[in-house]
């Protein structure tokens, strides 16, 4: 479903990503593991569309359409989902206005009636479960005065409201204490189907404990130099990035 | 920022106002200039008792030995008041026994504006007074209101028909010494609202004034009063929109409220007068004096505005806290856009004990505009246990435009509490990118954001202006980002 080739991203004239080539098919978990700077966050942000980074060279397809054409809205639309590495506050705007907005955008772009008051909250309390978020986050303004681990919980309750085909999680396990850990790994888990895929981009391996990729990709100054099965993600562990610089 | 941004704020910022339309109707007009004759002319015209020619001409008189005041954070434009008509009225029939007689262009043109005046097309619960320029076209609901002993009706007709009410409370609040514009009103104010909620009576409707500016060269110098006796309650609206015009047109009113013992008032405006176009041209020179009066104990006054047009907006509706544990309210958003340059605020004067205030100000600047809060919180000697609370707070989208603030805290209590909030902030791009990644387009997402940044000030709002302010909002700011 997705397709990047030889793909070059720079901000303001420095080259940070240099020919990434990566494929992502239907029911797949990729994980993209790498040192800080490496370019990671860099590769998420520019398949969501933001355009702080311009791409010099290569060509991304989404579902055999050209990704790099389309607008960040109508991208999301289309079904990529980008789980925020800092969720931004949005004052004053309620999660369930937000939401409702964003899913009747999605909606209107399929060409469906906006959802139903009934149907949202239906919904709303479906995927709420699924987060396991117990407390009333919803009723709260988006992000705002919400903590670390609500607001990654967040994020993974707002993809579970959006059920996107391709969801993108910039490391969501930064900055989460085991428990958030675990449900946001559960909620990953519990939306995975074969009908959808998940590129997870961590720092560390303990993500990979409770969610299972099926290749993991090693990052380095901008290049994939790494690509292999689970068991990768243990060996970074245990010898850390240092041995793969040197190859 | 990017280019596709700087396009749609393009795109929105050249939005034609929607109520920029004229209606040709014929008018029957004093002649252009300011001078005594004039104020005898439209005196006689109306009909007045001879205390109110008095007290215009007194008004008048005092109003040629003032200056137009200078303290203000706006560049005020050269104003020839001999060249401004001061009594525009559309010709009909003396006096209106139903709506039939009405002129039909008169209907439409309301109608146009989404104030159909045919009471049984209304919203119910709203009763609407319609004025166009300088005169009321039509109050509604009147009987259903004069059965609870409620008068609401054109000033004119108060001043026919109540005419001690009126020389009671009239320049109560706001004496025509008080300012300028107010001098300049007192003289030559034409039509206006007037309520009267008797001693105990809860106002089942919402009571509503709708200002037209219509006829060119033409000056709008209206003035409301609302009285509200002993333990009564009322909610009260106005709306004005203007016709695009490439000249300035002046507006200067003056609303006086009056609360007695328990009352309570709220007054809401949406004020959306014709701001001129992209570079400036035209727009409404809107200078207005509002104030109103806690003189008996327990009562309330509480003020909800949302400025979104004039191209001069000069604006601080008050609260007078005479009587002990009185409460003034004061929630605002101000928007300036393109050349629109705002100064507005309250003041809270504490006169009585236990009196408490809350200021609620959103000021919202695009474009190259100018927008400012003014402030005055005062204390007085006798005034034990006064509350204040202000927060104050100013979004900038784009790097071309500004936002002041500039409150004056005067307390001689010690016992007064005062806090004072402010903060200044810019609509992200990250915002805006995290909305666009849940598929929301950016003019939504501007929207979303100016929306929930000014909430606390427009849940105040009764429920159908709410959904208008918001969508005027948007309105007036997609897009304007940077």
């Amino acid at each position: 479903m997705l397709n990047i080739k030889n793909l070059h991203v720079a901000i303001e004239g420095k080259e940070i990503l240099k020919g990434i080539d990566l494929t992502v098919k239907l029911g797949e978990i990729h994980a993209i593991m790498g040192p800080n700077g490496s370019g990671k966050s860099t590769l998420a942000a520019v398949l969501a569309g933001r355009d702080l980074y311009e791409v010099t060279e290569g060509e991304v397809t989404f579902e055999g359409e050209d990704l790099l054409e389309l607008s960040p809205e109508d991208r999301a639309r289309k079904g990529i989902f980008l789980g925020f590495q800092y969720p931004v506050e949005i004052p004053g705007v309620s999660m369930v206005n937000f939401m409702k907005t964003a899913i009747n955008e999605q909606r209107k772009f399929n060409n469906l009636q906006p959802i139903s008051a009934t149907d949202f909250l239906k919904l709303m309390r479906e995927k709420k479960e699924v987060v396991e978020i117990t407390s009333n986050l919803t009723n709260r303004s988006v992000n705002e005065g919400f903590s670390g681990g609500e607001k990654k919980k967040n994020e993974i309750f707002q993809m579970a409201m959006l059920d996107p085909k391709l969801a993108i999680l910039d490391e969501t396990d930064s900055g989460l204490d085991i428990d958030a850990l675990r449900i946001v790994a559960n909620g990953v888990n519990k939306l995975r189907r074969e009908d959808n895929a998940t590129i997870v981009i961590t720092h560390y391996q303990r993500l990979l404990e409770h969610i299972i990729p099926d290749y993991v990709h090693v990052l380095y100054r901008g290049k994939i130099v790494k690509s292999s099965g689970k068991e990768l993600a243990l060996e970074l562990e245990e010898k850390g990035y240092d041995w793969l610089k040197e190859e | 920022m990017s280019a596709e941004q700087d396009q749609i704020l393009d795109q929105v910022t050249s939005n034609e106002y929607k109520y920029g339309f004229y209606t040709d109707i014929e008018l029957e007009t004093l002649p252009k200039g300011l001078s005594e004759d004039i104020i005898r002319m439209l005196s006689a015209k109306k009909k007045e008792p001879e205390f109110l020619l008095e007290s215009r001409l007194k008004a008048f008189r005092h109003w040629q030995t003032m200056k137009m005041p200078e303290w203000s954070h706006l560049k005020l434009p050269e104003i020839n008041y001999q060249d401004i008509i001061y009594y525009a009225a559309p010709k009909q029939k003396a006096k209106l026994k139903s709506l039939n007689e009405v002129d039909p262009e008169l209907l439409a043109t309301f109608e146009k504006l989404g104030i159909p005046l045919e009471e049984q097309k209304q919203l119910t619960g709203v009763a609407v007074d319609a004025v166009m320029d300088s005169v009321s076209v039509k109050t509604t609901f009147r009987e259903t209101l004069a059965e609870l002993g409620i008068i609401f009706c054109s000033f004119s007709e108060a001043v026919q028909e109540h005419p001690d009410l009126v020389q009671k409370h009239m320049g109560s609040v706001v004496p025509y010494t008080d300012n300028y514009f107010a001098a300049l009103n007192s003289a030559v104010f034409s039509d206006g609202s007037f309520c009267y909620i008797p001693k105990g009576v809860r106002c089942p409707m919402e009571l509503s004034t709708y200002f037209r500016i219509n006829a060119a060269n033409t000056g709008q110098f209206e003035r409301t009063l609302i009285v509200a006796e002993d333990d009564s309650y009322v909610s009260y609206l106005e709306g004005c929109t203007a016709p695009q015009r490439d000249e300035n047109q002046l507006h200067a009113a003056i609303v006086e409220i009056v609360a007695m013992e328990n009352a309570e008032v709220k007054y809401s405006t949406v004020q959306n007068w014709y701001p001129g176009d992209k570079n400036g041209k035209g727009g409404i020179y809107n200078f207005v004096t509002k104030r109103g009066i806690c003189k008996g104990d327990n009562s309330k006054i509480s003020w909800t505005q949302v400025e979104t047009g004039s191209a001069i907006t000069w604006k601080y509706p008050s609260c007078i806290l005479k009587g002990d544990n009185t409460t003034g309210e004061f929630y605002s958003v101000a928007v300036t856009n393109n050349h629109q340059q705002a100064d507005t605020g309250t003041k809270m004067i504490h006169i009585g004990k236990n009196s408490r205030s809350t200021i609620i100000s959103k000021g919202i600047s695009a474009g190259q505009s100018q927008n400012s809060y003014r402030g005055l919180v005062k204390v007085l000697k006798n005034a034990h246990n006064v509350r204040n609370f202000t927060q104050c707070d100013s979004l900038l989208l784009g790097d071309m435009c500004g936002a002041h603030t500039f409150p004056y805290i005067e307390v001689d209590n010690e016992t007064a509490i005062i806090e004072h909030e402010a903060t200044t902030s810019k609509i992200g791009e990250d915002q805006i990118f995290y909305c666009n990644q849940r598929g929301i387009d950016t003019e939504n997402a501007i929207g979303l954001i100016i929306n929930g940044y000014a909430k606390e000030v427009l849940n105040k709002l009764p429920m159908e202006f709410a959904v208008e302010a918001q969508k005027l909002l948007q309105i007036s700011l997609e897009g304007s980002v940077g």
